[in-house]
């Protein structure tokens, strides 16, 4: 770590150098999220001033423009970031837990399970029935494809490479069984079920946000009491078990927050889920090892990658408006290609030698 | 011969046997850990020491018997509360790419801190001691996985060492290593054993390293122990045939009186080997 360097070989002074960076760095990016609300508030298809938009913010009246700024901007604003925060740091503790780089909550079925059941939904129902009840189903799918995997993967205790293959063998299954819906149902069901497949936050509302908030509010403070024992898990099971770890009882916890996070995410927003894979590596070459200090980073990169997206989606080719999920990828991995290329010397920033 | 210890021991196996799958590698095997002492497990592959080892370290659950640490079932304890006592270093362990030595060595103060309550003088007091005493303070910021082995090695050594626990069970902590390293490191787990009283369990392959080292040696073959005792008077020519399969002389270590194993040479016709050369080829 650069800051370290310069300080006195001394525990505490060390430890502290560790410590203050991440914290510098997350109110950095917390304030770049601020700007880019502001930003993201006052472009759109109908044209509005940032001094409008603040006003509109501030002293809400019957008018057009408060109406745009409460009830569609804001709203849909708030879902890209709490989605993205939440895919985010899923895909941190699937690749915690897997110990694998290339772990996201597609791998063990979460995106393919949701993906599935909504378009059963939509398929059963058509787009008639109230289509607020689409994130329900998505929901269900992917908490019951987490179980099914689990189960499936289940041996006298849950060995990640176990679970992996499971999960990839059961999404490809669920994958062909999308793909079968999609075909065989009408025309508008199909697009409506495509939107939702690349991942959309068109229309989102107040009751999507305040939807998905909770699932954030339980499952991100549940894990961060974990995180010490998520760093002795990277270690390998002997050694955390060595050091006092319930291995078990502490990767089902951590399972079950990543598919809460991932299985709401995915319900509300469709399949954003490459978010989940690039945000933890972005925030670990930014602050190097540790699962507590990578949390707030991903969490914040993922809402910040979410929304630029959405915004892209909502601005770039108007006056259409494209889903977040094609520009999730044309955003997120450029960035990540670049942060690859100026690290290639050290993977982690605190693999830099002094 | 079974030698008593001198202090009532923390660490036993009774009537253990334990496997993977249906294959079963031990069989009934009892052992009390010599406290205060460092003991080395020896036995051919496959003989079952690392399975003891294991089973003793709780990573394995025994098919039967049962390990007792201070008198009560291991696995019957809370595991963090076993982990304040013993501390274990599996077989080849891998550390993350871009963890740094301190960030490793700390992980060793996880079963003293707690989410609410962490000491963090005596925390920063034990990593400092535990990396003074492996003597790598100088690697502190660096990461692990650009040191050589045997840093490497000595680095998780240090983080078992800042666990502080008085039983310490190491598996085969000095496999592929250079013999200079391997010799500095059981000098180095010898030195905890003998000047701060920590009681150690160890897996070695080398025969004549751990003749040197070991206070007690304890033989496996076929799942059982054949013999334990003192390199005195177990590491004897009949007992490595018996255990080993290998013909060989015992001889003496003219300076420390401890035994040494050669081979026995199979002699090419027309061609004496020379005795000094013999020697030579044991390591």
């Amino acid at each position: 770590m650069t800051h370290s360097a310069s300080l006195p070989q001394q525990g505490n002074d060390t430890a502290a150098g560790h410590t203050t960076r991440p914290v510098r760095l997350s109110a950095l990016l917390a304030l770049v999220l601020l700007a880019s609300i502001g930003l993201s508030l006052s472009l759109g298809s109908f044209p509005t001033s940032f001094d409008q938009v603040v006003h509109a913010l501030a002293t809400p009246q019957n008018s057009d423009i408060t109406f745009i700024v409460w009830e569609l901007r804001l709203p849909r604003i708030l879902l890209a970031l709490l989605v993205g925060a939440a895919l985010a740091v899923a895909g941190a503790i699937l690749q915690g837990i897997v110990r694998n780089p290339l772990a996201s909550p597609d791998v063990i079925g979460i995106t393919s399970g949701a993906a599935m059941a909504a378009v059963t939904f939509l398929a059963l129902f058509g787009t008639g029935l109230s289509i607020h009840w689409l994130p329900a189903a998505a929901l269900l799918g992917a908490l019951l494809s987490a179980v099914l995997v689990f189960s499936l993967a289940w041996k006298r205790g849950i060995t990640p490479s176990r679970m992996v293959l499971v999960g990839i063998g059961l999404s490809a299954a669920m994958g062909a069984v999308t793909t079968l819906l999609i075909v065989i149902s009408d025309d508008a069901a199909a697009m409506v079920a495509y939107v939702w497949l690349t991942g959309s936050l068109y229309a989102a509302q107040w009751q999507d946000v305040f939807g998905m908030l909770p699932w954030l509010l339980v499952a991100v403070p549940l894990c961060l009491t974990l995180a010490r024992h998520m760093d002795a898990m990277a270690l390998g099971d002997s050694v955390a078990q060595g050091l006092g770890v319930n291995v078990l009882q502490s990767r089902l916890v951590l399972m079950a927050c990543s598919v809460a996070l991932a299985g709401a995410a995915v319900a509300f927003a469709g399949g954003l889920s490459f978010v989940g894979l690039i945000a933890p590596h972005i925030a670990a070459r930014l602050v190097g090892r540790g699962f507590a200090r990578l949390v707030p980073v991903t969490a914040l990169v993922g809402a910040l990658i979410v929304l630029y997206a959405d915004l892209l989606g909502r601005v770039a080719f108007l006056p259409k408006d494209l889903p977040a999920g094609i520009f999730v990828s044309g955003v997120g991995a450029p960035f990540f290609v670049y942060l690859l290329h100026r690290n290639r010397h050290s993977p982690y920033q605190t693999a830099r030698q002094n | 011969m079974p030698s008593i210890p001198a202090k009532p021991s923390r660490l036993t196996g009774e009537a253990l046997c334990a496997g993977y799958e249906s294959r079963r590698v031990l069989d009934g095997v009892d052992l009390t850990v010599a406290e205060g002492k460092l003991t080395v497990l020896l036995g051919a592959n496959g003989s079952g020491k690392s399975t003891l080892l294991k089973t003793l370290a709780r990573t394995l659950i025994p098919s039967a018997g049962q390990v007792c640490l201070d008198g009560k079932d291991i696995h019957r304890r809370n595991t963090r509360e076993v982990a304040q006592r013993l501390g274990i270093l599996p077989q080849g362990p891998v550390a993350p790419e871009g963890l740094t030595v301190r960030q490793l060595v700390g992980m060793g103060r996880f079963p003293h801190q707690r989410l609410w309550r962490q000491d963090a003088e005596q925390d920063a007091r034990a990593i400092r001691e535990a990396m003074a005493y492996a003597d790598v303070t100088e690697f502190a910021e660096r990461s692990v996985d650009a040191l050589s082995g045997g840093q490497r090695q000595r680095c998780w050594i240090a983080m078992v060492l800042a666990q502080e626990t008085d039983l310490i069970l190491l598996d085969e902590p000095t496999t592929f290593l250079d013999l200079k390293v391997q010799v500095d490191l059981l000098e180095l787990l010898s030195r905890l054993a003998h000047e701060h009283g920590r009681t150690l369990l160890l897996v070695l392959h080398d025969l004549n390293l751990a003749a040197a080292y070991a206070d007690q040696l304890v033989m496996m073959r076929e799942g059982q122990i054949v013999t334990r005792g003192a390199p005195q008077e177990v590491f004897t020519a009949p007992n490595l045939k018996h255990v080993f399969d290998l013909d060989a002389h015992v001889l003496e270590d003219p300076e420390t009186g401890s035994p040494i194993c050669v081979p026995h040479k199979k002699k090419r016709p027309h061609r004496r080997a020379h005795p000094t050369t013999q020697q030579r080829c044991v390591s």
